[in-house]
C-alpha cells in the first residue's frame, strides 16, 4: 500500500517527506515504543508507528531503512527531529489515533505485522489461537 | 587473506545521547560507498548501532572501528567501564540494566545483546568488572553462486 494511503486512513498531518508518500510503498507495520524490538523484528518497507519522539527513533529508522514514521496519540516531534528525518529522507506523519486503534485501522486494510505470524492458516507461520477464559 | 584495512576510528562518549547513533550512521554510508551487499550493511547496521548505544548507556566512553577484509566486514566496539558481570545473563533476551533515562528514550528492552548475536557472523565478547568490554562482531561477505 502507498505511503499517502495510510496517510489518509489514520488521517494524518505530514511533518516532512510529502512528496515521498505518493511513491513509497509498504509491505508491513510495526507498532512499538522499544528500540530494540524495532531493530530486531522489522523487515526492509516497513513502517513505524510509535509514540517515541526523541532523535535515536530517527537513527534506528536510518538504520533499518524504514519506509517512514507514523507518531500516534498526536505526539509531535521536535524541530530537530524532524530536520534530521528531512536529510534522511525519512517521511514523518502525525495521528491523534492511539497505537492500538492506529494498528487496527491498517491491519483491517490489509497490511501485516512484521511477524509472518497468523491466527488463521495462510501466513508464513501459524499459531494457535488463545482460547477466551 | 588479505589484511584487514581500518576504514574508521570513531570514538563513541559516554551518556551523550545526542550524539549517540553517528558512529554507526558512518560505518553504514561508508559500507555503502563499498558496494557492499545490502541485506549485509543492514545486519552490520544494526549490530553496530546497538553495539554504541550499549557504549552511551554502560560506559565511561569508548570507540567502534570499521575494518574489512577480503572475506567481510568486522566491527570493533571497545569501551572503558563497568564491564558486564554476568554475560549469560547479559544475552538473555528481556535482561537490562538500563538507567531509566535511557528506558525513556526507548531503550532497555534487554534486546541489545541478544540482536547482535542474531545479527552476526561470528560474535567475541571480552568483559572485565570496572574495566570495560570488548565487542567483536564479524560479519561474511555472501557466497555468489
Amino acid at each position: 500500500m502507498k505511503l499517502i494511503a495510510i496517510q489518509k486512513l489514520l488521517n494524518a498531518t505530514i511533518l516532512t517527506g510529502k512528496e515521498l508518500l505518493d511513491h513509497l510503498e509498504v509491505k508491513m507495520i510495526c507498532g512499538s515504543d522499544l528500540i530494540s524490538d524495532v531493530l530486531s523484528f522489522t523487515k526492509e518497507r516497513s513502517l513505524l508507528l510509535t509514540g517515541l519522539t526523541n532523535p535515536q527513533i530517527i537513527r534506528a529508522a536510518e538504520m533499518i531503512d524504514l519506509c517512514g514514521i507514523v507518531f500516534v496519540r498526536g505526539k509531535r516531534p521536535g524541530d530537530d527531529v524532524i530536520r534530521m528525518a528531512r536529510e534522511r529522507k525519512i517521511p514523518l506523519l502525525v495521528t491523534e489515533l492511539p497505537l492500538f486503534e492506529s494498528c487496527g485501522v491498517l491491519y483491517n486494510a490489509g497490511l501485516p505485522g512484521c511477524s509472518g505470524l497468523s491466527l488463521a492458516t495462510g501466513g508464513d507461520k501459524s499459531v494457535a489461537a488463545p482460547r477466551p477464559s | 587473506m588479505s589484511q584487514p584495512r581500518v576504514l574508521l576510528e570513531i570514538p563513541v562518549e559516554g551518556n551523550n545521547f545526542t550524539t549517540a547513533g553517528e558512529a554507526a550512521s558512518r560505518v553504514k554510508r561508508t559500507l555503502q560507498k563499498l558496494g557492499i551487499d545490502s541485506a549485509l550493511i543492514r545486519r552490520v547496521s544494526i549490530a553496530t548501532y546497538e553495539a554504541e548505544m550499549n557504549i552511551v548507556i554502560h560506559a565511561e566512553y569508548g570507540k567502534i572501528v570499521l575494518q574489512v577484509d577480503a572475506g567481510g566486514v568486522t566491527v570493533l566496539a571497545e569501551d572503558r567501564g563497568k564491564g558486564i558481570p554476568d554475560l549469560n545473563q547479559a544475552m538473555t533476551a528481556g535482561f537490562s540494566t538500563a538507567s531509566d533515562r535511557a528506558r525513556a528514550m526507548g531503550f532497555g528492552a534487554g534486546m541489545g545483546l541478544p540482536n547482535i548475536k542474531k545479527c552476526t557472523d561470528q560474535l567475541e565478547i571480552d568483559t572485565q568488572v570496572n574495566v570495560g568490554t570488548k565487542v567483536v562482531m564479524k560479519f561474511t561477505y555472501p557466497t555468489t553462486s
